[in-house]
C-alpha cells in the first residue's frame, strides 16, 4: 500500500500518465482540463519522463498528432474539454478505425452556446458514436487507477481501440482529494511498454487509413462494430487483474445497496458519490431506494445492467445531456431501447439534471426520487428548472 | 489455402484496413469505371509527352517507335490526356458494353 497524498485530481491525472511511461503527449490547453496539460508539459520537460510534448495549434491537431504518432508504435496521450472534443470530432473516428490505442482524458465541460465552462456530459455525448472505448470516472482515485489501466486497455491485442476517460470537470478536475498512488515498478509491472501490431516504419512499408470502396466498407464497419463489443471481454479481464494487484475493483456497472431496491437511481461520473449519500439517507427512513453506476458507456454493458437492475420497480436515469428534440437524454433513450422487449422491465423515468454546473446535491437526488415515485406520464424532465 | 486477393468477409478485414503488400494497387484494375477511352491520332502526334506528364493515373506510357498509349487496365476515361494535347491528337471515344 502506498501513501495517501493530498492533490489536484487535474494535477493527479497527469501524474498517473507519467507513471505509464508515455512517449508522446499532444495536448492543448482548454478549461477545466488546463492543469492536466501544464502539468504534463511541465513532467515531461523537467525531463521525469522520456517523453514528447507536442505544442499543437488546436484539438484538431492533438489527436492527429497522437494518430500519427500512436501509428508508429508509440504510447500516446491527450486531454481535452467540450470545445476541444468538439474540435476533435472529425478525426476520432478515424482514429478508432485505423485501430490505434490512443489514451485521452477528457474533463466534462458544457458545450457553448451560450458559453459555460462548468460541469455536464454534452461534450462526450455527441462522441457516442465514433468507435471508441468511453469510460467514466467517479472521483480522484478513479482517475488515476482508470488513467492506467486504459493505455494496457488501448494497447491490449484483441482490444488496439482508443479510450477516452471522462472527468467530471471541476467537479472532479479541481478537487483535492487524498489519493493512493501506485509506484513506479508496480505500474511497470502491470503495464509492460507497448508492443504495436504494426508500426509505420520506412524498412517496413504498410499503408493505413486505406480508402473503402462500397463492396468493402460495411464489412468494415461490421468488423469495427465488434472489435468494440469484443473488447468488453479484455476490459474486464484488465479489471479483474488491477483489482487483484491494487485491491480495489472496477466493474462495467458498479451497484451500491441495489439488491433487492424497489427504486434504482442509474447515474454516471461524479455525481454517483453524491446519489450514494442520498440513498444512505432514504435507506436510513426505511425506504427502498439503490444506486447503479455506469462506469463503460461503450461498448454498452447491457447484461451487466440487465443483472444490476434485476427486479426493481422503478428506474431513474439520471442525464447530465440533452438530445434536443428527442426522446428524453441519451443515457435515458438508449436505455428505454434496449430494455424495451424485456419482460419484465422497470418503469424509466428520465431525468435531465446539472447541466452547466448546476448543482446536484444529496437532497436534489431525494426530490428527485419522490418525484419520479409520483410522476405519472412517462416523458422525460428537467429537475430544477424554474417554472 | 487459397490466399484471397481482397478480403470477402467482415472477419478478413485485416485491422484497420492496414495493407502490408506495398505497391498492391497494381493488381487492382480501375479501367472498368471507365464510360470513354482515349484514342491517339499519330498523324497529329508530335510526341511532346504530355499526355504521359498530365495522365493522373499514370497510366500513360511512351511506346518504342515514340508515340504514346493508355493502358487501358487502368485508365479511367478521365480525359485530361485529351484536354492537354496541344495539337488535339487525342480523341474521347465512348466504350460500347
Amino acid at each position: 500500500m502506498g501513501k495517501r497524498t493530498g492533490m489536484e485530481v487535474a494535477i493527479a491525472a497527469a501524474e498517473a500518465v507519467a507513471l505509464c511511461r508515455i512517449d508522446v503527449a499532444a495536448v492543448y490547453p482548454i478549461t477545466p482540463q488546463s492543469h492536466m496539460a501544464e502539468h504534463l508539459a511541465d513532467i515531461i520537460h523537467d525531463g521525469r519522463i522520456d517523453a514528447e510534448f507536442i505544442t499543437v495549434e488546436s484539438e484538431h491537431s492533438s489527436i492527429s498528432a497522437c494518430a500519427g504518432a500512436s501509428a508508429t508504435g508509440a504510447r500516446v496521450y491527450t486531454a481535452t474539454s467540450s470545445q476541444g472534443l468538439m474540435l476533435m470530432h472529425e478525426i476520432l473516428p478515424i482514429v478508432s478505425a485505423m485501430r490505434l490505442p490512443v489514451v485521452m482524458g477528457n474533463a466534462n465541460r458544457a458545450v457553448s452556446g451560450p458559453l459555460n465552462i462548468w460541469n455536464d456530459h454534452t461534450d462526450i455525448m455527441p462522441q457516442r458514436d465514433n468507435g471508441w472505448i468511453v469510460m467514466h470516472a467517479e472521483n480522484g482515485q478513479e482517475v488515476i487507477d482508470m488513467t492506467i489501466q486504459s493505455f494496457k486497455i488501448a494497447e491490449h491485442p484483441d482490444v488496439m481501440l482508443p479510450v477516452v476517460l471522462n472527468i467530471d470537470g471541476f467537479q472532479l478536475t479541481h478537487m483535492i482529494e487524498p489519493l493512493e498512488f501506485p509506484t513506479q515498478e508496480e505500474v511497470d509491472r502491470f503495464l509492460p511498454p507497448r508492443v504495436p501490431f504494426a508500426t509505420l516504419h520506412p524498412d517496413r512499408p504498410i499503408s493505413m487509413g486505406c480508402f473503402n470502396m462500397p463492396d468493402i466498407f460495411m464489412e468494415t464497419m461490421k468488423a469495427k462494430d465488434q472489435a468494440l463489443i469484443n473488447s468488453k471481454k479484455t476490459i474486464v479481464k484488465i479489471w479483474n487483474e488491477w483489482g487483484k494487484m491494487f485491491g480495489r475493483s472496477y466493474k462495467p456497472i458498479e451497484t451500491y445497496k441495489a439488491r433487492g431496491a424497489e427504486t434504482l437511481i442509474l447515474t454516471m461520473g461524479s455525481m454517483g458519490e453524491t446519489a450514494s449519500v442520498a440513498v444512505d439517507e432514504m435507506k436510513a427512513k426505511g425506504r427502498s431506494v439503490g444506486l447503479v453506476k455506469m462506469r463503460l458507456w461503450r461498448p454498452f454493458p447491457l447484461d451487466e445492467l440487465r443483472a444490476a437492475i434485476k427486479g426493481c420497480k422503478t428506474l431513474i436515469v439520471m442525464d447530465r445531456a440533452v438530445s434536443f428534440g428527442g426522446a428524453g437524454g441519451p443515457l435515458g433513450t438508449e436505455i428505454k431501447s434496449l430494455l424495451y422487449h424485456d419482460d419484465p422491465r422497470p418503469r424509466i423515468v428520465n431525468m435531465i439534471m446539472g447541466l452547466g454546473g448546476r448543482d446536484v446535491q444529496v437532497e436534489d437526488f431525494i426530490a428527485m426520487v419522490d418525484r419520479a415515485e409520483r410522476k405519472e406520464d412517462d416523458g422525460y424532465e428537467y429537475y430544477g428548472v424554474r417554472e | 489455402m487459397k490466399q484471397k486477393k481482397w478480403p470477402e468477409a467482415w472477419h478478413e478485414v485485416n485491422p484497420g484496413c492496414m495493407v502490408f503488400e506495398p505497391g498492391n494497387a497494381r493488381v487492382y484494375k480501375t479501367g472498368s469505371w471507365r464510360a470513354q477511352r482515349p484514342v491517339w491520332d499519330d498523324r497529329k502526334c508530335i510526341k511532346c509527352g504530355i499526355c504521359y506528364i498530365f495522365c493522373p493515373e499514370g497510366c500513360i506510357s511512351e511506346q518504342e517507335d515514340g508515340f504514346f498509349r493508355a493502358d487501358l487496365d487502368y485508365c479511367k476515361g478521365c480525359g485530361i490526356c485529351a484536354h492537354e494535347c496541344w495539337p488535339q491528337a487525342i480523341a474521347m471515344v465512348e466504350e460500347e458494353v
